[in-house]
């Protein structure tokens, strides 16, 4: 469809597809009207350093955010914040606002994002129980992070175990709670599960895994135990929730777009009306290196998919799609990941965990689907190339560490 | 406060005004400078901030750490005065940096 003719682009949602979508659309030369809605107060901002850096107090807020609010007004960007769009009208082309009034589109651009999934047990509304999603999240919790207090965290992914580092660094003693048997489960091999449970443990955080939460209670309104199935009680001060995140997609769904975990999209990041695009994580986006549709929670699918819909927007040609990337600060450990791992059918260690310094590979019938590179830029730079080529590599190829993994790519096919 | 200037790989300059503490990279960003892309936010994960420190400037600008330098070595079209400019602390001493970026930061 051809869509040169568009004046007015609406973005719902203020994130960091929002933002790329936004830079996009201007660099590309657009020079209509953008309005830019957003639920939160703040104009876009990065959300990784609010379980890293941020949270620890190593980074000021500004620098947090994507663009001054100068730039949306030299950009002649209309900002509304504060403010939940409530309605998506696809045959008059409008979206509602929740305090009254709409805006007209002629281009939709829905980067709702996700939400925390919430915690399903007695207690999780007492005071001190925390998700950790936005800015104002961080801002409650953090002036409870302090030396000796007692955290608990429920669940063991990245969220979770970023946060369990910072706060082992700050001087809370911090629990760790795990329903499934090995921590980054969902995520990751048994290998790097074992090696981050093994850091963990060494800096003093008290990882349970196989441990089912069965209530939270407190006195006076404000948590003070986390009681498992098992009748374990451990104390808390805070609890912080992790345990996964849910796509924002009733809108979309509400106005009849197609949705199927996440708002479907072409490899364009165009849905089924074609005026209608959707970018970052609540959208389910064709994972041109994989052969199926999946959605990506992640800085990298939220960049690629917001400059996607800008170019198919003002008619340029289609950006290359990058291997999906994603990356975890815990403590002085970087982990960098180059693809997705879930189907591999063997996995090649490179390195020794020891070290703290390794890399583990993922093949998928002789092919490299992905890499967990832990302080190894090499090992994720040279893999993340390798991935997007198809490369089939011998295990004992990249286990040799006599190799550079500049030599292993070069004679890769 | 540093003046730095960015020169694109066609040799368009745009010189800008840095705030101490800041990178390199945020200042380009905050200031939409094309050519960089930085897509992690700064978070030394991804070597798209890749930039040429001029010749004048490498022993104000340091030199790469560790991690860097293993960043930098797959980059495209590394020179040895190749630097990640979310790595580089903007200061007084560099008032009136240059820095050139590469074609591609992909």
């Amino acid at each position: 469809m051809d869509l040169s003719g568009a004046e007015r682009i609406v973005i719902i949602g203020a994130g960091q597809a929002a933002a790329q979508a936004c830079a996009s659309l201007r660099l590309f030369g657009f020079q209509g009207s953008i309005t830019l809605i957003g639920e939160e107060a703040a104009l876009p901002y990065q959300r990784p350093p609010l379980s890293k850096a941020y949270m620890k107090g190593e980074l000021a807020e500004e620098r947090l955010y994507f663009k001054p609010a100068a730039w949306y007004e030299d950009q002649n960007i209309d900002t509304v914040l504060s403010v939940r769009a409530t309605n998506i009208d696809r045959s008059a082309q409008t979206v509602a606002l929740e305090h009254g009034g709409s805006v007209t589109y002629d281009i939709l651009i829905i980067t709702t994002g996700s939400r925390p999934r919430a915690l399903p047990v007695d207690g999780a509304d007492l005071e001190g129980v925390f998700d950790l999603r936005d800015l104002a999240d961080v801002e409650r919790i953090r002036p409870r992070m302090i030396a000796g207090k007692k955290l608990v965290i429920v669940g063991a992914g990245y969220i979770g175990l970023e946060a369990a580092a910072v706060a082992r660094q700050l001087g809370l003693e911090v629990t760790v709670l795990e329903m499934e048997d090995r921590v980054l489960a969902r995520v990751t091999s048994p290998t790097m599960s074992s090696f981050f449970e093994t850091e963990h443990t060494r800096q003093g955080a008290v990882i349970k895994t196989g441990a089912r939460l069965a209530s939270l209670s407190g006195s006076d309104g404000k948590v003070t135990k986390a009681v498992l199935a098992d009748g374990t009680v451990i104390d808390a001060d805070i609890v912080l929730v992790g345990i996964g995140i849910l796509p924002n997609v009733e809108l979309a769904e509400e106005a009849g777009i197609a949705c199927s975990n996440g708002i479907l999209t072409d490899r364009d990041a165009r849905t089924n009306d074609p005026q209608i695009f959707a970018a970052g994580d609540c959208a389910a986006r064709p994972l041109v290196h994989y052969g199926r549709k999946g959605r990506l929670e992640s800085v990298h699918n939220a960049i690629e998919q917001g400059k996607l819909a800008a170019a198919a927007i003002v008619g340029k040609p289609r950006p290359a799609e990058d291997c999906p990337w994603f990356w975890s600060d815990q403590y002085d450990l970087k982990l960098q990941i180059a693809g997705l791992s879930q189907d591999y059918d063997e996995t090649v260690l490179r390195g020794d965990p020891e070290t703290r310094k390794f890399a583990v590979f993922y093949l998928q019938n002789g092919k490299l689907i992905a890499v967990d590179a832990v302080n190894s830029p090499p090992e994720f730079l040279a893999s993340k190339k390798m991935i997007m080529t198809g490369a089939r590599l011998a295990p004992e190829t990249l286990s040799d560490t006599s190799k550079s993994m500049k030599e292993i790519a070069a004679a890769a096919v | 406060m540093a003046k730095i200037i960015y020169v694109d790989h066609e040799g368009t300059e745009r010189a800008i005004e840095a705030t101490n503490g800041e990178s390199v990279m945020e200042a380009a960003i905050k200031n939409s400078i094309p050519g960089i892309d930085a897509d992690c936010g700064g978070a030394c994960a991804c070597a798209t901030c890749h930039v040429y420190v001029d010749e004048a400037f490498l022993d104000k600008t340091g030199t790469a750490e560790d991690m860097e330098q293993s960043m930098l070595d797959f980059a495209e079209n590394v020179q040895s005065n190749s630097r990640l400019s979310c790595q580089i602390s903007v200061s007084d001493a560099l008032d009136g940096l240059k820095v050139t970026t590469p074609e591609s930061q992909h």
